[in-house]
């Protein structure tokens, strides 16, 4: 790691002032980050720790919505009566990302403001139609949020403080791991809403989480994997690697999707 | 009846305590007064000339003692390869020189260009980033068809790549030739090994250290062979004779291979130590492991299988590029040869064998033994083979084995080896039984109903083990030998100290060599304390690797034990005013036979130091005694695998469902140890089938340079395993009738779990999937046959 | 460079540190307590696995400096104070759940808390939470027979820790 100084401000107005340091990145549970700094490929001067900050942390549900804090631990949120209760496919995704270790340490709004292609999480805010608040006061959508690989609606020094997720009928999250990382090869959260269908796929895509629109028109004129059939999601912009080629990842996108529907019930 | 202790027991191990508390000491652990650290600049090209190095600024850095470069290395001779294989024309291998640190070229990615000692680990890498280094780049020699037709070489003195072009048996390939084109059918199968890492969980770390006052080096590295370090640094690279160079292999996270040999690293931090007068220690991160450690396997096969109208095999030939990456490594040539040809009869009466074997170098990194060396490939290939000749003959697989078996010993194969002992067909039939395959229609309906695939796949596997008579290895191009040396120290008060040239990194031999000793001895276990690891402790040593501790280590312990129990007879018929031809041992007791007068062996330990009245022109004071134990043969361990899958058509995704295997080691001396050996293999040889693979691209870059990208076997990918050996026939020459069960799992797993694939496809009418049986090929594979299965 | 108190098996420690120092670098180089190791670079080897604050936590891929103030175990932690082995810490022995020891310390870690959170698990569910270890060399097969020995033991009334 190249040296850099860390802070652990005490509030959020802390942390905001201090993300306004030059070169200044916020560190949240550091699964992801500080293996990044470890193999030197992000030289960050300031390192703003969010992890200590009690407004950031916690899951309750709010109404429609279930509202989880940007620093609320994924062991957490797999633990938490009111995720399990409102959006138990959300608790699922949670008690199923990395190991034990990593859950322990690892936050919805590290993972949602990293993007990356192959995270559980921006699959489950894409398709439940989130909102992402942050700390300049904005509430984003999740079809603004996120904006290709790694890429998202935050501006500079701007954090995520929390995600709103609505409560559907019902909701389903199909992860097919990559052999090696064990993150999602593909990934695929379908939720049902009384007003229609939305199917996120990530682990796939070269442009990060994506939404599959022709399964969401089919599912929500019958929700069932019936109405899936003949539907191939385009193989064109998936991404190949060792471990599965474009075509495989769109089968597998068809096949998880399905499966998604069936285990919703 | 189990036994409480000695030979046969399953005595809990005396190592564990120390690691289940933090107190093992790995080389990593070790800290000197003053020690710096050293980072090694690598090369991210596969290839290419370095046209300048620029280390003014790395030096001004903060915390920096020195930067290295060749140049520093000048009157320092390269990393020795320690096994000549010579070619079919009769010429010596090509063996071109590995530099410590890269001399004008670079030839791998992690190819190592600079070396910066720093005062810390963070200096080091800091100050490393300041080296400009001009690498003009030459085109990747990556795939070895490509590397043996022309173009790029690796190096000048193999315009052609090639290493060595090795036919064996010479004589054999006319009669072989002959024997297929007249066949009634030959099977046919090309197939690529897989390239694998080796990834002993703990990273490779040396640390170098140099005493002005009595001139003395001192290596302390995470090694499987200390002495064999000593010599090929000392002798070879960098000049120092054995009593000045100590090395110390002190506990060592795992090796598999993967720490047998002698690596640069070592060299520079021994050399480095006393250039900069500091201790400077190396420890490798995995990254860093990845391009670094010798990787294993990596062989591009085509086998073709004569069979008579019954499915006799008449003949059986391959040929086999084999991948030596960039350098020779140690022992790099042996493995596709002489670990490799001379093992392709395998558990068969196939009367003809002719192989070609082509050593290839490519822009990787060295390729060498891991867990099995050449003899996981020789039974991949042949088991695969034979399971595809059954499918095509529409023979039980179980069956065309059987018909095909060795079954009278001693038995001399076609291709050099003689077996002592074994009996396939008893092997065959536990693990039938054991594997309840009567059961598996019923078992294949289950699934099927949920829309899944189930297999069922066989593989029998012998290996050559105990590595190996001196005399043997040395007509076939070892440049050492391969005994091992044990000294046995009784002291005055009856404890004994043990030291063994074998090395134990997670084989327990601090357990089972106490059991041995014990067992000879009639003394608790716990008065024996087993020394090994220290060049300066133990005698000599050739090291662990090869499934040779306990056959060939354990002989020479046993040797030693024997020479003490003659030598304390004489002290106590001395005592007892007998004869020593009446006194008899046993259970720790002298005794005149015939008579009440005996005694204790505490007596006449204590009486062997404490000489008085000893009649010393014929009796020398003292109970001390070496050995050096030089085998007769190879052992041969031999089992049968059984593995029962089920595949996913929609995904691909193969779940292992039970693995059992049969093995005969010959007899067991801790049976709990011997399972747990095997249950390790397994792992590694269903890793190697299912997941792990080592991809370069076509521009020589790693893509599987890290956990990320490199699968490792999970608890999660494993089933529980059954695991028997009871089917015993002992080792007919050495003395405790032992085999070898450390390569075992990771040789007969392989062609099981993918037979047990190809079994649970076969309505899809595939004839074979290159491993790893990632989803995604397994996937492809289903995808490309459907139309045609839907046709039938 | 930020000083940090932190409480490692029991025992209050100030030390300064750089922003990059990892705990686990803390553990081992600052305060000599190597049993904890490192087998990776990726978060994933499991063998630097520690609690922190009584959960799993890999001390390679946490800051030292964000360890400020907690109660950190690691694997010297873990025996009575007279030497006696935990539970966990005796089935790994008893089952033959260890080789080369290396990824030991990590494992004895895991599965400790794993009987905290699951006095009951299942073979499945140990397999899927050591998910984060990674073990070269026992086929991970007594290792989870070690898992199920321990929970067992445990229900029979034994305490988890040693003391």
């Amino acid at each position: 790691m190249y040296n850099f100084e860390y802070l652990r401000p005490r509030s959020l107005a802390e942390a905001v002032e201090a993300m306004k340091g030059e070169d200044a990145q916020a560190l949240s549970g550091g699964q992801t980050l500080i293996p990044t700094l470890k193999a030197r490929l992000a030289q960050p001067s300031v390192l703003v720790d969010l992890t200590g900050l009690a407004e950031l942390k916690g899951v309750s549900r709010m109404g429609d919505v279930l509202a989880i804090g940007a620093a609320t631990r994924h062991a957490d949120v797999a633990a938490s009566a009111a995720a399990r209760a409102a959006i138990p496919a959300v608790a699922a995704l949670a008690g199923n990302i990395g190991d034990p270790a990593v859950r322990n340490r690892g936050t919805i709004g590290g993972s949602i403001a990293n993007n990356d292609p192959a995270a559980c999480y921006p699959s489950a805010a894409l398709a439940l139609g989130a909102t992402i608040h942050t700390s300049a006061g904005r509430a984003i959508g999740a079809d603004d949020f996120f904006q290709g690989m790694f890429e998202t609606a935050l501006d500079e020094g701007e954090l995520v403080t929390r995600v709103d997720l609505p409560i559907p009928m019902a909701a389903n999250y199909q992860k097919f791991e990559q052999p090696a990382s064990r993150f999602a090869l593909v990934g695929v959260f379908v939720a049902r809403f009384a007003g229609g269908v939305r199917v996120a796929i990530t682990g796939a895509s070269e442009s990060g989480v994506t939404r599959w629109e022709a399964a969401e028109a089919a599912l929500t004129s019958s929700f069932s994997a019936e109405a899936l059939s003949g539907l191939a999601f385009p193989a064109d912009g998936l991404i190949g690697d060792i471990y599965g080629t474009p075509a495989y990842r769109a089968h597998l996108i068809a096949v998880l999707t399905r499966r998604a529907v069936q285990a919703c019930g | 009846m189990a036994k409480d202790f000695g030979i046969g027991a399953s005595s809990k191990r005396r190592e564990d305590k120390r690691f289940l508390t933090g107190k093992g000491r790995y080389t990593d652990d070790m800290n000197k007064a003053g020690q710096a650290y050293v980072h090694f600049l690598r090369s991210d090209m596969a290839h290419g000339r370095i046209a300048s190095i620029d280390v003014s600024a790395a030096e001004a850095a903060p915390g920096v003692l020195k930067v290295f470069t060749a140049k520093d290395f000048e009157a320092v001779g390269g990393v020795p390869c320690g096994w000549q294989v010579t070619d079919k024309n009769g010429e010596p291998m090509k063996e071109p020189k590995h530099p410590i640190l890269a001399e004008g070229r670079v030839r791998h990615v992690g190819d190592p260009i600079a070396a910066v000692v720093a005062e810390t680990r963070a200096h080091a890498r800091d100050a490393a980033e300041l080296i400009e280094v001009e690498l003009e780049e030459l085109p990747a020699v990556v795939d070895m068809r490509a590397a043996l037709s022309g173009g790029q070489s690796v190096h000048d003195e193999a315009p052609d790549n090639l290493c060595y072009d090795w036919d064996f048996p010479a004589e054999s390939k006319d009669a072989v030739d002959e024997a297929i084109r007249n066949a009634h059918h030959v099977t046919v199968l090309e197939l690529r090994n897989n390239r694998l890492v080796a990834n002993p969980m703990e990273p490779r770390c040396a640390l170098g250290e140099y005493d002005e006052a009595d001139d003395m080096h001192t290596l302390w590295t995470t090694s499987q062979n200390p002495h064999v370090i000593r010599l090929l640094m000392g002798a070879f690279v960098l000049g120092i004779p054995e009593h000045k160079l100590r090395v110390v292999a002190p506990d060592v996270g795992g090796g598999f291979g993967s720490k047998i040999y002698h690596y640069a690293e070592e060299a520079f931090v021994t050399f480095a130590a006393k250039v900069v007068g500091r201790p400077v220690k190396w420890t490798s991160d995995r990254a860093e492991a990845f391009m670094s450690d010798a990787h294993g396997r990596d062989h591009v096969c085509k086998v073709e299988l004569a069979m008579d109208a019954e499915g006799n095999f008449l003949a059986l030939r391959s040929t086999t590029l084999a991948n030596m990456g960039a350098y020779l490594s140690t022992f790099a040539p042996c493995i596709p040869t002489w670990l490799h040809g001379t093992l392709l009869a395998g558990n068969y009466k196939t009367p003809l064998i002719f192989t070609n074997v082509k050593a290839v170098f490519t822009n990787t990194v060295p390729v060498d033994a891991y867990r099995g060396a050449g003899r996981p490939e020789a039974t991949y290939l042949i088991e695969r083979t034979v399971d595809k000749a059954a499918r095509e003959m529409g023979i039980d697989p179980a069956e065309l084995r059987r018909r095909n078996f060795i079954t009278q010993f001693p038995y001399q194969t076609p291709v050099a080896v003689e077996y002592d002992s074994g009996n396939y067909n008893a092997t065959l039939d536990k693990v039938l039984d054991a594997s309840d395959r009567a059961g598996f229609a019923a078992r294949k309906a289950e699934s099927a109903s949920r829309g899944k695939l189930r297999g069922f796949g066989l593989a029998h596997y012998i290996e050559a083990c105990g590595i190996a008579p001196s005399s043997l290895v040395g007509a076939l191009g070892a440049r050492a030998g391969l005994y091992e040396a044990a000294t046995v120290r009784v002291n005055p008060t009856g404890s004994i100290s043990v030291f063994t040239g074998s090395h134990s990194h997670g084989q327990g031999h601090e357990t089972t060599f106490a059991q041995v000793v014990a067992d000879m001895l009639g003394v608790p276990e716990d008065s024996i304390d087993i020394v090994h690891g220290d060049t300066n402790r133990v005698p000599f040593g050739m090291g662990t690797y090869g499934s040779r501790s306990l056959a060939v280590g354990g002989s020479a312990i046993v040797k030693s034990v024997d020479k003490i129990i003659a030598k304390a007879k004489k002290i106590a018929a001395h005592l007892l005013e007998a004869s020593e031809t009446d006194i008899t041992f046993e259970n720790g007791q002298f005794s005149v036979q015939g008579t009440d007068r005996s005694l204790a062996w505490g007596e006449v330990c204590l009486a062997a130091y404490v000489p008085h009245k000893y009649p010393i022109e014929t009796l020398e004071p003292g109970l001390e005694e070496t050995s050096f134990y030089d085998p007769a043969n190879f052992t041969y361990p031999s089992g049968a695998y059984a593995c029962e899958v089920e595949v996913d058509p929609e995904t691909g995704k193969v779940t292992v469902l039970s693995f059992t295997a049969a093995d005969d080691f010959g007899n067991v001396v801790n049976p709990m140890i011997v399972e747990g050996q095997v249950h390790g293999g397994l792992a590694q040889g269903l890793g190697q089938a299912l997941m792990e693979g080592c991809v370069y691209d076509e521009n020589g870059q790693l893509i599987t340079a890290s956990f990320m990208d490199y699968a490792m076997p999970l608890a999660k990918d494993l089933p529980s395993f059954v695991v028997d050996n009871s089917a015993c026939t002992p080792c007919t020459h050495n003395p405790l009738g032992v085999k070898g069960c450390g390569e075992a799992g990771a040789i007969g797993s392989p062609p099981a779990l993918v037979n047990a694939v190809l079994d649970a496809l076969s309505d899809y009418g595939i004839a074979h999937i290159d491993m790893p049986l990632t989803p995604s090929k397994v996937w492809a594979a289903i995808d490309a046959a459907r139309p045609a299965a839907a046709a039938e | 460079m930020p000083g940090i108190t932190v409480t490692v098996n029991g025992k209050t420690v100030t030390r300064e540190v750089e922003g990059r120092t990892l705990l686990v670098q803390l553990l081992r180089e600052e305060l000599g307590l190597t049993g904890t190791h490192v087998g990776c670079d990726t978060s994933q080897c499991g063998a630097c696995l520690v609690h922190v604050n009584g959960e799993s936590v890999k001390s390679c891929t946490m800051l030292a400096a964000a360890a400020d103030g907690a109660q950190v175990t690691t694997i010297e932690g873990v025996a009575g104070r007279d030497g006696t082995m935990s539970v966990v810490q005796a089935a790994f022995q008893e089952h033959h759940g260890l080789q080369c020891g290396f990824c030991t310390p990590g494992m004895v870690m895991s599965v400790t808390d794993l009987l905290r959170v699951n006095a009951s698990p299942s073979e499945t569910e140990v397999r899927e939470w050591l998910e984060g270890n990674i073990c070269r060399c026992t086929g991970y097969h007594n290792i989870v027979k070690a898992a199920l020995a321990a929970a067992e033991t445990l229900r029979a009334g034994q305490p988890l820790a040693a003391e």
